[in-house]
């Protein structure tokens, strides 16, 4: 039987959703029951009680939970979320109910005996409670106690050889897409680049000294399956500069059917025949495409890596040759001035380890720029936003280019500075006269 | 900076400023240090080794302070 009743939870599982309100009752009653007789290390009630205290958080309208704390494992300064009830008499399971971050594997590819092992050391030290994965991608571990913590980050460095991630005012654990591994649409290999950067700003991403949180996140294509260019203050998005390769003979076999469109994906319903008008060339952003009888021409200048016929086409249209990544900046979720995507600060960069010029070249100046100008808890997309973008481009030491321009300004002043101007601001006064009267 | 003198300037600032403030930013210590960030982290990372400092962490933000100081109750008024 329930430790507490929770009547208002229980409606929400009346939902068409799956619940996570049921998922709780299953994890409480697993360890009311204990038949793997696992050595709990944090009170075996703790599931009934988070239970619990959410049901008083609905009836009174207001939070139980005291926010942020000290907790942390030795010389880390993220990956531990110190969480404490207010109301720990009541609910006494989750009196300390801290989170840990757990750094995700590249791409999340994981094995079963990794992901028993994970579970089976938080069903003991922990609450058994996870979160496959939190908004930043790491693995999240709700609800442990503090003398937990520092044993949990043995067993996982030590016995997994796995790290945690970043939290606070650190470099958050990088996330990539799948990559190479199992997509031929990756333009580099995005786990091998999320990795380095890993391994070499461990300092970044374990003791705070940034300004704010700040985020990596890898796509080896413009599809952004990880959807770098929204939400990672630095975004790595694979392209290419050459053409899209076509394969004539199979744009031919999609055109007659004996390919489906979109890899088979989409299929569930009668979409009709195949109409590559309609569903390729009429949907190219920047009309660069057009058939010449039966080739398919694609004028790649025009081109802006939009993915769509590439996608709808997979045999029969390929990603260039000549590949590489561009760089954006300053995506973030809304707090100050609303959310924002990246903007593009480098076009194209060559993305091969040990990737010197990206980190030398775009990331420690940025950094650098950002740590002594930007104001606390200012992400860099604001800093970039209230100093201008020819102040990144001043930072990063490039030439302005109109790729990086979205839209035309609405301001129409332009302020040049003295070393932008040929011959700069002094003049010749005597040669001025000649041709104007005082 | 040697770092004693480091040291010694930082605990006298968060002292001082203790009575009314017991979390500091990153930046703030950069400050009282007059040094560059790059710098600066790396004698802060010394005292949060020393546990002369320790972080305290919202879950989104981080910062300073000295051990033992700044309970909860004393930011919402209460002692």
């Amino acid at each position: 039987m329930a430790k507490h009743e929770t009547p208002m939870l229980d409606q929400l599982e009346s939902g068409p959703w799956p619940s996570f309100v049921s998922d709780l009752k299953a994890q409480a009653e697993k360890r009311a029951k204990n038949e793997e007789g696992i050595n709990f290390q944090i009170p075996v009630d703790v599931v009934d009680d988070l239970l619990g205290v959410l049901e008083l958080s609905y009836k009174h309208g207001r939070t139980h939970w005291k926010h942020g704390g000290i907790v942390g494992v030795f010389g880390y300064g993220g990956g531990v979320i110190g969480r404490y009830c207010d109301q720990p008499q009541q609910f006494p399971g989750v009196a300390h109910f801290h989170t840990m971050r757990v750094a995700q594997p590249g791409g999340k590819f994981y094995t079963t005996d990794y992901l028993r092992q994970i579970c089976d050391i938080w069903d003991m030290r922990g609450s058994g409670i996870t979160n496959m994965h939190g908004s930043t991608g790491d693995i999240i571990f709700l609800g442990t106690t503090t003398p937990q913590l520092e044993e949990v980050f043995f067993e996982l460095t030590h016995n997994m050889n796995q790290d945690l991630g970043g939290s606070g005012s650190n470099l958050r654990t990088p996330a990539d897409c799948i990559g190479q591994a199992r997509c031929e649409y990756a333009c580099y290999d995005t786990q091998d680049l999320c990795y380095d950067l890993t391994q070499e700003y461990q300092d970044e991403l374990h003791r705070p000294a940034f300004p704010y949180k700040f985020k990596f996140k890898f796509d080896g294509c413009p599809n952004c399956c990880v959807a770098s260019i929204a939400r990672s203050d630095l975004s790595f998005i694979g392209t290419w500069k050459d053409d899209i390769k076509i394969d004539q003979e199979a744009v031919q076999a999609y055109i007659g059917g004996e390919l489906p469109p979109n890899a088979g994906a989409h299929s569930g319903r009668d979409w009709g025949k195949f109409d590559i008008q309609k569903e390729v060339i009429d949907r190219c952003p920047t009309e660069c495409m057009w058939m010449d009888g039966k080739t398919l021409k694609i004028d790649n200048r025009e081109c802006t890596r939009c993915m769509h016929c590439i996608n709808v086409m997979p045999r029969a249209l390929r990603i260039g040759d000549e590949r590489g990544l561009s760089i954006l900046a300053g995506a973030k979720a809304p707090i100050l001035d609303g959310a924002q995507m990246g903007t593009l600060i480098v076009p194209f960069i060559e993305a091969e380890a040990p990737y010197t010029k990206i980190k030398e070249e775009v990331i420690e100046p940025i950094w650098d720029w950002w740590m002594e100008e930007g104001k606390n808890r200012e992400r860099l997309g604001e800093l970039m936003k209230r100093q201008g973008l020819q102040r990144v481009i001043e930072v990063l030491g490039v030439d302005p280019d109109p790729r990086m321009v979205q839209e035309p300004r609405h301001n129409p002043y332009i302020f040049w500075k003295e070393e932008e101007v040929e011959g700069g601001f002094d003049r010749d006064i005597n040669e001025f006269r000649k041709y104007h009267q005082r | 900076m040697e770092y004693e003198e480091a040291k010694q300037k930082i605990v006298d600032e968060l002292t001082k400023k203790g009575k009314t403030k017991s979390k500091f930013y990153f930046n703030d210590l950069a400050k009282i240090l007059e040094a560059k960030p790059r710098d600066a982290k790396k004698i802060v990372n010394k005292l949060v080794e020393e546990r002369v400092l320790e972080y305290w962490s919202s879950g989104s933000t981080s910062m300073y302070g000295l051990p033992g100081t700044g309970k909860q109750a004393h930011s919402e008024g209460e002692d």
